[in-house]
């Protein structure tokens, strides 16, 4: 529980001292705007990775009776969900300290929590699926969240890229939650009605591949075992 | 109306080289056109169907398809071809002390694998108390799981499948379980539940246990049925030839003509050892008084290890 909280903290310093110096400059609020990125990317890689083995490292359980297979999943977003909660209070003393205004407008941060939690069991479901059957998914994952970090503009803003090219970022479902976040936390405002479909829409997307992926290979898992 | 139907169930299992390949690997294969799957039918074609208190009794040498079928039965797998119809509420044993945590304590795996089967935490509050005093527990109940012996292990998961009063009981293998007094306890208990009108499937290598306990019986060999009836003393008795023998029958006649076979074995079993013993004790009396009773002598001192 401790490092639950520290770990980000600390996270946290590593990049406020590696890109403070450059990126604080020309941000307001730096600090807030990179714990933003940094609570909600830590979120999704802690669910997503802790998500794939937990089908695997069951086997022993669902080979020998049966229950659905979804709740080690289940089980394992429901913890790192916590962890997010945690850090989440961290987050809001960091705000107030900041001296940004707390506003009605904080309840609307419930809505991108949501869609990232759908987001993340969908995540969850496909990769434990991938992971019971090609094991090296994982290395490949791992490669993968890095382009991701990198992509969801955690420590910098997106308008250091031409103004064609940061559409791609709305491609990246993490970059949109971390945006509404900061819409919402540093600029004290309502996000567009686009920003919301398209946070729900790619929440439902994954969440509905994975579970049409579970549904049609809920049998399948135990050849691979 | 049947509580378990099984219609021609075929299971197949995949075998080859796709497992614990990576995708890395799997792409090179494809292209190279070296990807192999083969078909397992670990059973084939099995059918039978069990009322409402039956006790079936499954037997077959290893790698008979008896557990697969187990699977089939409780549900954790599919029959590939089939069909396969359950009404009422399952406990499986399958492998016993496997499916518990073992750093958790014994109280919170009970309650894990109650909650496992499909009962609510009340369902278990209840039946908490009788479980562990049936597995003769008491003293572990904080001790996590790691740390008990195998038999108590077996007698937990016993205790849990037996207490919580499913409709269906699958036993694969279970009632070997414990030291001598506690097999006693479950062959007990198990005629109890049996008598309750729980109805039960036995895998057993014991036919002892299967001609006990068991009304109906199915007889698997290399995953295929063999034969299905209700006439355990028959089967059992072919089965025994079948073990001697080595030679499988095939269709009712035959397994009749290898139980009579077995009984003809047997009776003659009988009469060769009453011949030889008529001979010895003849031996004894033409030997005279003093003879016989320096032999007996020397038989006692024999049998008592002198």
């Amino acid at each position: 529980m401790g490092w639950s909280i520290l770990s980000p903290l600390l996270t946290l310093l590593v990049l406020q001292i590696v890109f403070g110096f450059y990126f604080g400059q020309s941000i307001p609020h730096y600090t807030i705007y990179l714990f933003c990125g940094n609570l909600i990317f830590a979120y999704y890689r802690e669910s997503t990775t802790g998500g794939m083995n937990s089908l695997m490292s069951n086997a022993s359980i669902f080979s020998k009776i049966n229950v659905p297979k979804y709740l080690f999943l289940f089980s394992k977003n429901v913890s790192s969900l916590i962890n997010f909660g945690l850090t989440m209070l961290i987050f809001f003393a960091f705000v107030f300290f900041d001296g940004l205004p707390f506003t009605w407008k904080f309840i609307f941060l419930l809505y991108p929590v949501a869609c990232l939690v759908v987001f993340n069991l969908g995540m969850g479901l496909i990769l434990s699926a991938l992971f019971v059957f090609f094991r090296d998914i994982s290395y490949l994952y791992n490669v993968f969240t890095m382009l991701l970090m990198y992509a969801s503009a955690i420590f910098y803003d997106i308008s250091i890229v031409p103004d064609k090219l940061q559409i791609i970022f709305y491609l990246n479902p993490i970059y949109c939650c971390i945006a509404y976040f900061r819409t919402i936390v540093i600029s004290g405002e309502v996000p567009s009605l686009e920003m919301h479909l398209l946070c729900m829409g790619y929440a439902l997307l994954a969440f509905l591949v994975g579970c049409y992926i579970y549904k049609a290979n809920n049998h399948k898992f135990l050849y691979y075992i | 109306m049947a509580i378990i139907k099984a219609d021609k169930v075929s299971i197949c299992y995949m075998t080859g080289d796709f497992k614990d390949i990576g995708i890395k690997e799997y792409v090179m294969r494809r292209l190279k056109g070296n990807y192999h799957v083969k078909q397992f039918w670990a059973d084939k074609d099995i059918s039978f169907s069990l009322e409402k208190g039956d006790m079936l009794g499954i037997i077959g040498t290893n790698g008979a398809g008896k557990s697969t079928l187990l699977k089939a039965v409780s549900g954790v797998m599919v029959p590939t071809s089939g069909k396969m119809e359950i009404h009422g509420s399952i406990a499986a044993l399958l492998e016993l002390a496997s499916g518990f945590d073992q750093d958790l304590t014994v109280r919170e795996n009970t309650y894990l694998r109650g909650a496992m089967l499909g009962y609510t935490r009340k369902f278990m509050d209840e039946k908490y108390e009788d479980i562990i005093a049936f597995a003769e527990l008491d003293d572990f109940q904080e001790r996590p799981f790691k740390h008990l012996s195998s038999g108590m292990k077996s007698r937990l998961a016993f205790s849990i499948a037996c207490l919580v009063n499913p409709d269906i009981l699958i036993l694969d293998e279970v009632l070997s379980v414990g030291d001598g007094a506690f097999r006693k306890k479950s062959g007990d208990k198990m005629r109890q539940i049996l008598a309750s009108g729980v109805t039960g499937i036995l895998v057993s290598h014991s036919l002892g246990q299967v001609r006990e306990l068991c009304n109906k019986i199915l007889w698997l060999d290399h995953g295929k049925q063999v034969g299905f009836g209700s006439d355990v003393k028959l089967f059992c008795d072919a089965y025994e030839e079948f073990l001697i023998s080595k030679k499988l029958p095939s269709g009712s006649t035959l397994i009749k003509e290898m139980a009579d076979k077995y009984r003809e074995r047997k009776r003659k079993e009988a009469e060769e050892k009453k011949k030889t013993e008529a001979a010895r004790l003849l031996d004894i009396l033409k030997a005279g008084p003093k003879e016989a009773a320096r032999k007996a002598a020397e038989e006692y001192l024999k049998e008592n290890g002198k």
